[in-house]
């Protein structure tokens, strides 16, 4: 059948000795089961699987034991039927020589399979079954890479699929493990291929590639493919073609974007084993535990293809077919242009294993020492990609990352034709891993650096914006401060010309404090008590170094040791408020005596009183106040004579008063005396300084204490306090309550945040 | 059993860099017997003692930079520059003229930059330059080919050339003026009567006896590099192109104003030793095939700018050396189209 394909060529490539022969000249054999099959969890691109089975536990052939792991995974079964004896790390069948975990199963030898479901017509089934039943049976691409082959057919909604290319080019030298399946397994091929179309919507056009050194199975596909609409293509024999993106290039002329898959363009490009896989999992429900592998080498007695088990152990592969240690330089998987060498012989056969090379010191030489690069460009003659081999090689010597990028160093799929040609036998596809693996390592480092520079800017900026905002209620604040004083010295100013306007005004402040509620007055300067010993709370506590393992220094405790003497002045300050308040609060009890019908308006009264008080004399001044606390004494002693017999409550209150008014007459007596006013001040600053000084030893005395005390102590001690607070808030706002307060929403605030505090020490 | 672990590829085949260079030796051999036919043993000296000084240098500098000795002397490439200096420099040349040449090539255009694949600059070139420069009696003194010699005159015998050449003593009318210079110094003459009237080429056929024998040898050995696929194509094609096209524009009808024919440009002086020895010296030119013909073309530009409206009559090591400047710059505007791009990228893309 003549295609209508039209062939392209690819920039590059090479044309390696093809060492094709001497493993075809045998029909494909089979290797007996293994005493262990060493079956890794992780043979795919992506998630490793879950073991699902249980050390002990007896499995039949093709049953599952490790479960793919999201979407981005494959199942793994039991090659053949046995018994669980480990599931632990074993050496990979990796370069690196790592270990991860394999599902070891001691074999029966009997070979006993799970019932399998067939399926006789998979257009009886919806395409999403079809594609469940690829996905259970574990297929992953068998070229080489084992991307998992559902993932691969499921492309986006977006991208339509107009091209499958089963690719059977198998351009690497030694290695004819596709070559001897589509010769044996053609009509599976094209039974797959078509599947895999009826499942992509029927693509319009459908290709089976490979490379003209592969007549027998050229013809073994043509002949089954007659009578199909799959076109069977063969294209000159040039390493790398069989690479995914090459083989696209050639077939259609498209190119992957790069960053891309193959999807994007239309096109999906599957192995020709893998399209085997995927039929045989649907119409037999066969899972994917075995695979064809050419075993090659001048090590070995025999050189072919075989079936073999997944999991099969290599070096047993190799004693099958007369493997000489002692001639043997290395082992590779794969060819010998992108294999890797084995770390060890004993490793198992996975689903990517194509070939088993054992060559001889003499078939692949070590490599010879690197010489200079003279930058003859070589390389990038033989570059499919069309990079600048050379040009990479200095600069990953200079680790320039960037200019390795803009190279396209990403775009090499090291495909090593570079380094066959390079006549200083230069290793540069090593080069190009490790600059690709120490950019991405880069890049994920400068990643989290940003990440956590983005954090701190974040954390930077929130704090700025709370800044601004109290900077902002600062400044409010004092605006409105300002402004009401320009208004009242306004005012002031309007009221009287004389400097008893000042008098008068201040007059009238007072009196109108005096209107607040009393309740009101004492919950605001409770508030002011409170506010106070928080911050001196916060004051006092221990410091907390700012960087881990940084020393508090002596310059922080000073200032610390400042900021609590700070605060226990306010606090002290705050609480001698209180006090006066309190003692006012008790005269004022009493005052209702000196007035029993308190004034209607004793802001008029207030300022009769005030001007009567600036046209008089100090010393008459003094004299009316005198008189004036008689009176009221006198009126105290009586009210409170009286509250005593009636055993009324108020009676203590009333006394106190008296007892106050006494003082107070006493004190006006002294200083009408003296005629000196500032005697009153004598008495007042000490009884300030005691208070103040009381209030500092008790936080001193609490300070030191919760110095020795330990972080538990500490905690109880606060939460103690806290609960204590708690309590009070609870009663007061419950007053306020019951008073229908005006400030009842600050009380109901203080009550929530103290919850707020104890239950963060609780939880602490 | 001990395994190998190696990344791939494992298997490796074609040249190697001492092959190379082997095979630039051997192509040199026509254009050498071709200068060895009409100049004398003079050449047959100058590249045995340039050979031998370069090769001593580079021998001695591995040495003091500790490196292997052998291992380095392998790879051939003092022997491929010792080759083409002595090709370059003029017959009968003082020994020292050969030996300050050589240590100039080798030490200090290729070893102080840290040896081969490393040298920007072409050492054969930036050696005959220096030489130039500096020597320039000894330097323009070229010997007169064969068919220039009136009758019973013949080339220097080899001891007359071995007493000239170490101990100065003069030989007798051995020198003439080079094609190049003719054509240079003409101001009269139209270019066909210069053609007619001037021996240098009268007694030759296309471009001046000895000379045109002389580049139609390294032609060939040119092709044959190129045959066996030591270098491409780009940049010595692109050069002669290069060089025909300038000729050709300034042919002028063959004027006493013109610079000669494009034939005589192509068949003259170092242009095809230059086109296939010098210009595609890969460690010191441009590297992408793009590249490579922007090179190439510029050098061939400015040997015809530099032979025409120059002091010197050939330019070829001039126009070398400015484009190994040129070469980097070349190379960051020049990248090919990578597969999966849609356009070229350039080298400096990534730099802020």
């Amino acid at each position: 059948m003549t295609s209508l394909i039209r062939i392209r060529d690819i920039p590059g490539g090479i044309h390696p000795p093809e060492h094709k022969d001497q493993s075809l000249r045998l029909p494909l054999g089979s290797v007996p089961l293994p005493p262990q099959l060493v079956v890794p969890v992780s043979q795919h691109i992506g998630e490793p699987a879950t073991p699902v089975v249980s050390v002990g536990e007896r499995v039949l052939t093709g049953q599952l034991i490790a479960a793919a792991n999201g979407v981005f995974s494959a199942n793994i079964h039991a090659p053949s039927s046995g018994t669980v004896i480990a599931v632990e790390d074993r050496m990979l069948t990796h370069p690196s020589g790592m270990s991860d975990t394999c599902i070891v199963i001691e074999t029966d030898g009997k070979d006993e399979w799970i019932p399998l479901q067939p399926c006789e017509d998979y257009h009886a089934l919806d395409k999403a079954a079809l594609q469940e039943k690829i996905r259970l049976a574990g297929v992953a691409g068998l070229g080489g890479a084992g991307f998992p082959t559902a993932v691969k057919l499921n492309p986006r909604s977006t991208e339509v699929i107009d091209t499958l290319i089963i690719n059977g080019a198998e351009c690497e030298p030694y290695i004819t493990a596709d070559d001897m399946l589509m010769q044996t397994r053609a009509d599976e091929i094209i039974a797959g291929t078509l599947m895999i179309s009826h499942l992509l919507h029927e693509p319009k056009d459908l290709i089976i590639g490979l490379e003209d050194n592969k007549p027998k199975a050229l013809a073994a596909l043509q002949k089954a493919a007659e009578g199909t609409r799959v076109q069977v293509v063969e294209f000159p024999t040039k390493y790398p073609s069989g690479g995914a993106k090459q083989i696209i290039q050639i077939l259609t002329g498209r190119e992957i974007p790069t960053d891309h898959h193959s999807a994007y363009i239309g096109v999906i490009c599957l192995n020709v084993g893998t399209v085997a896989a995927a039929w045989r999992a649907v119409r037999y429900g066969e899972p994917l535990i075995s695979r064809i592998t050419t075993v090659v080498g001048e090590t070995l007695e025999i050189q072919r293809n075989v079936e073999v088990r997944i999991g099969t152990p290599i070096d047993f592969v190799l004693a099958q077919h007369g493997f000489d240690a002692k001639k043997a330089s290395r082992l590779i998987m794969g060819g010998p242009m992108m294999g890797f060498t084995l770390p060890s012989p004993s490793v198992p056969v996975i689903k990517t294993t194509n070939c088993i090379l054992a060559p001889t010191l003499k078939e692949l030489p070590p490599p010879a020492p690197a010489q200079a690069c003279i930058r003859c460009g070589l390389c990038a003659d033989a570059c499919p990609a069309s990079l600048l081999p050379q040009q990479l090689f200095w600069y990953a010597q200079a680790e320039d990352m960037e200019k390795l990028q803009a190279h396209n160093l990403f775009d090499c799929i090291e495909c090593g034709a570079c380094s066959y040609v390079c006549p200083s036998n230069i290793p540069l596809v090593q080069y190009y891993r490790a600059a690709k693996g120490s950019i991405r390592q880069h890049e994920q480092e400068k990643e989290k650096s940003d990440r956590s520079r983005r954090r701190f800017e974040f954390r930077q900026q929130r704090i700025a914006k709370e800044e601004a905002e109290k900077e902002a209620k600062r400044l409010a604040r004092k605006q409105a401060a300002e402004e009401a004083k320009q208004k009242l010295a306004e005012k002031a100013a309007a009221a009287a010309p004389a400097p008893q306007a000042e008098v008068v005004a201040e007059a009238v402040a007072k009196a109108r404090a005096v209107q607040q509620t009393p309740e009101e007055q004492q919950a605001k300067l409770e508030r002011i008590l409170a506010a106070a010993r928080n911050s001196l709370e916060h004051a006092q506590q221990p410091l907390v170094p700012n960087e881990e393992g940084a020393v508090i220094t002596q310059e922080q405790l000073e200032k610390q040791q400042a900021r609590i003497k700070q605060a226990e002045l306010k606090v002290s300050e705050a609480e001698k408020k209180l006090a006066d308040f309190m003692a006012t609060q008790n005269n004022s009890t009493a005052a209702p005596a000196d007035t029993p019908a308190p004034a209607n308006d004793p802001v008029a009264a207030a300022i009769a009183r005030a001007q009567a008080k600036l046209s008089m004399s100090p010393e008459e001044k003094l004299r009316s106040t005198l008189e004036s606390l008689q009176t009221r004494l006198a009126k105290a002693q009586e009210k409170a004579n009286a509250a005593k017999a009636e055993g009324s409550p108020t009676a203590d209150a009333l006394q106190q008063g008296v007892e106050k008014l006494q003082q107070k007459i006493a004190d006006t007596e002294a200083e009408l005396a003296q005629l000196a006013p500032a005697a009153s001040e004598a008495n007042a600053p000490s009884a300030e300084q005691h208070a103040a000084e009381a209030a500092i030893e008790k936080a001193k005395a609490k300070a030191a204490a919760l110095a020795t005390m330990s972080e538990e102590e500490k905690r109880a001690e606060q939460l103690k306090s806290v609960e204590t607070r708690l309590q009070k808030a609870r009663e007061r706002l419950a007053k306020a309550e019951a008073d229908n307060d005006p400030n009842i929403e600050a009380f109901r605030n203080g009550v929530v945040k103290l919850e707020e505090k104890h239950r963060e020490l609780q939880d602490a | 059993m001990a395994l190998l672990k190696v990344t791939s590829p494992h298997a490796h085949k074609g040249h190697s860099t001492a092959q190379l260079m082997r095979l630039v030796i051997l192509a040199t051999l026509p254009g050498f017997l071709a200068l060895v036919w009409f100049f004398g043993v003079g050449v047959v000296f100058n590249v045995a003692l340039a050979c031998l000084a370069c090769v001593g240098f580079e021998a001695l500098a591995i040495k003091l930079r500790g490196r292997p000795v052998m291992f380095y002397l392998r790879d051939y490439s003092a022997l491929v520059t010792g080759v083409l200096l002595g090709l370059s420099l003029p017959p009968y040349c003082p020994w020292w003229i050969v030996v300050v040449g050589s240590l100039c090539a080798i030490i200090l255009a290729k070893q102080l930059y840290g040896g081969m694949g490393f040298n920007p600059f072409n050492p054969a070139m930036v050696a005959y330059v220096i030489l130039l420069i500096s020597f320039p009696v000894e330097m323009t003194q070229w010997a007169a080919p064969s068919t220039l010699l009136e009758a019973g005159q013949t080339l220097p015998g080899i001891s007359d050339s071995l007493q000239k050449i170490w101990a100065g003593v003069p030989i007798d009318g051995y020198t003439a003026a080079t094609p190049l210079d003719i054509m240079k110094q003409n101001n009269s003459l139209l270019v066909a009567d210069v053609y007619a009237n001037e021996p240098a080429f009268n007694t030759g056929t296309l471009a001046g006896a000895g000379w045109e024998w002389a580049n139609i040898g390294f032609l060939i050995g040119g092709l044959f590099l190129l045959s066996q696929r030591v270098f491409t194509w780009h940049a010595p094609v692109s050069m002669l192109i290069a060089l025909t096209v300038m000729a050709t524009l300034f042919h002028d009808g063959g004027s006493s104003s013109s610079g000669g024919s494009p034939l005589f440009h192509l068949l003259s002086g170092a242009t095809m030793l230059g086109a296939f020895f010098i210009v595609t010296d890969p460690v010191s030119s441009a590297v992408s095939k793009k590249g490579r013909i922007i090179y190439g073309a510029a050098i061939g530009v400015l040997v015809f700018v530099i032979r025409h409206w120059g002091n010197y009559p050939d330019a070829l090591a001039f126009s070398v050396l400015l484009l190994n400047f040129a070469a980097p710059f070349i190379d960051y505007y020049t990248l090919p189209r990578t597969y999966g791009h849609a356009k070229a990228r350039r080298a400096t893309e990534k730099e802020e």
